[in-house]
């Protein structure tokens, strides 16, 4: 579509305005836009971007979502529509309490990875607990390694042996 | 620490120094830490912000190894203070518009910043002068473990450091370089350069500018990942692969430059120069463009009077709250471009 004004550019700002009840719209490319006095917002935050990452998902991902969207974290309060928001969570614990949610969302931020490599804080290496998440994590990926290969899934096995690999 | 103790010279990390730093400024890294028991920062209310406020700067400020240390409340502080810390890079834009008790323990030789309130509750932050990445990693690693045996952080064996933001989970660490490239904007080639980097999951942004639009050239380069990759790979990767061949491209095209084009390339500075010599009203974007070429003049070679250090330390000098600091007070935009326009004078002729 070619931009109203300049009749050369690509529109790529389209505005919808109703004003008594009378619609109008244009398509305006981003140079007129901005004589024409129409904010156009061209960088976004990283925040905005992932708000926008996380709303697409929504966008494709509806069944049961309003029930997902419901559901507070027992500790801050927050919920995954909040989240979606504002982009920043409420407290460590979201991690446990949204994990499904924000399983997407990490995969797709960090480059399809899930498991930490890297720095152990000194605390962390003394505590047990962590040890036995650990230790239940391994035992989760080999389940989802023999589903994967039944299934023929070689690419997802593939993933979740490399996941194996880094925590063991 | 005063503030006017600093305002008057270039910070280190602007050192020139250190070999290639006629390309990389600077080199830093930033790890995001949290504390275990307390909510994010987007959850917690004045009370509990002031007691992790306190208790992360007392355990800073104990740390016999960063020397010279001093807290600055970003909360009592006026908005110029603000910017001034911003404008040298020891604060974020994030922390000086946030709310709530929140503030910054900073060394006196301006590489080491610790912010607290931030989005996390600790952004930990070592800095450099020129490519000097193993040096920070080794420093801000040694200063995170000293802090990790007095409290508890955030942490699962999963997803490693837990953060408000997903985008900095796992290590937590944002490993960023601060690029001079006028060749590269100059032939053209820098929408190449942001492609590549894209694809290698990297971002690009300007400096001393809005957005990606960098005035006088200045970039800065980070991860994006955070999850998955050691800090010892990141930190690498950075160090011996990505930004050597940046700096590969920038000497190339600042070579072919001086072969093609030398006329245009001197005429140029000399216009830059004559300038910056001559203005009586200058503004901020226009003052940073001009000194860019004339850093790119006498880092080729092209002109030899004026010393690096000089150029280095007006890029900050002329900044606005640079000026205000340093004048004692507020003044407006005509009233800074006409003190921006006389400190480039009096530091140039």
């Amino acid at each position: 579509m070619q931009c109203e004004i300049c009749k050369t550019k690509t529109a790529t700002v389209h505005l919808t305005e109703i004003i008594n009840g009378q619609r109008t719209e244009s398509h305006l490319c981003q140079n007129c836009a901005q004589k024409e006095g129409v904010s156009v917002k061209s960088q976004l935050s990283l925040n905005e971007l992932l708000s926008s990452l996380i709303a697409a998902h929504q966008h494709t991902d509806e069944i049961g979502d309003s029930e997902i969207s419901k559901k507070a974290c027992p500790e801050c309060g927050i919920t995954m529509e909040q989240f979606r928001k504002q982009a920043v969570l409420g407290c460590p614990k979201d991690y446990d309490v949204f994990e499904d949610d924000l399983k997407d969302v990490i995969e797709k931020t960090q480059d399809n990875n899930l498991t930490h490599k890297g720095k152990i804080p000194a605390k962390a290496q003394a505590d047990p607990n962590a040890q036995n998440e650990n230790r239940d994590k391994i035992e989760e990926l080999q389940k989802q390694l023999s589903q994967a290969v039944k299934k023929e899934d070689y690419e997802l096995a593939a993933k979740i042996r490399d996941q194996l690999k880094d925590l063991q | 620490m005063r503030l006017t103790d600093l305002s008057t010279k270039t910070s280190r990390w602007f050192d020139p120094n250190v070999p290639l730093s006629d390309i990389v400024v600077s080199s830093r890294i930033r790890l995001a830490r949290n504390l275990a028991g307390h909510r994010f920062i987007s959850r917690c209310d004045d009370e509990e912000k002031q007691e992790i406020l306190q208790r992360l700067k007392e355990i800073i400020l104990s740390l016999k190894e960063l020397g010279d240390i001093a807290f600055i409340d970003i909360a009592g502080g006026s908005s110029i203070e603000r910017d001034f810390l911003i404008e040298r890079q020891l604060i974020s834009r994030n922390l000086a518009i946030g709310r709530g008790p929140r503030g910054v323990v900073i060394a006196a030789n301006e590489l080491f910043a610790a912010q607290i309130n931030e989005e996390d509750h600790l952004r930990l932050c070592v800095l450099a002068p020129g490519l000097n990445l193993d040096k920070c990693w080794e420093q801000i690693s040694r200063i995170d473990d000293c802090i990790g045996e007095k409290i508890e952080y955030a942490f699962s064996r999963r997803y490693g450091f837990l953060t408000a933001c997903p985008t900095n989970l796992g290590t937590g660490i944002r490993v960023s370089v601060m690029l001079h490239l006028p060749a590269l904007k100059i032939t053209d080639q820098l929408k190449k350069l942001f492609a590549s980097a894209k694809d290698m999951n990297l971002t690009v942004r300007g400096l001393f500018g809005e957005g990606t639009e960098a005035v006088g050239d200045f970039f800065q380069i980070s991860n994006q990942v955070t999850l998955g990759i050691s800090e010892e790979q990141i930190v690498e990767d950075f160090q011996t692969l990505i930004i050597p061949k940046i700096v590969e491209y920038e000497r190339i095209a600042r070579d072919r430059l001086l072969v093609k084009d030398a006329n245009i390339l001197d005429d140029r500075i000399a216009r830059a120069l004559a300038v910056l010599k001559n203005a009586r009203l200058i503004s901020s974007h226009e003052a940073m463009f001009l000194l860019s070429n004339l850093r790119m003049g006498i880092n080729m070679g092209r002109i030899k009077e004026i010393s690096i250090n000089t150029i280095n330390e007006l890029f900050l000098l002329t900044q606005p709250a640079h000026l205000q600091i340093n004048k004692g007070r507020t003044l407006n935009a005509e009233q800074r471009d006409i003190l921006r326009a006389e400190t480039l004078r009096a530091k140039l002729n």
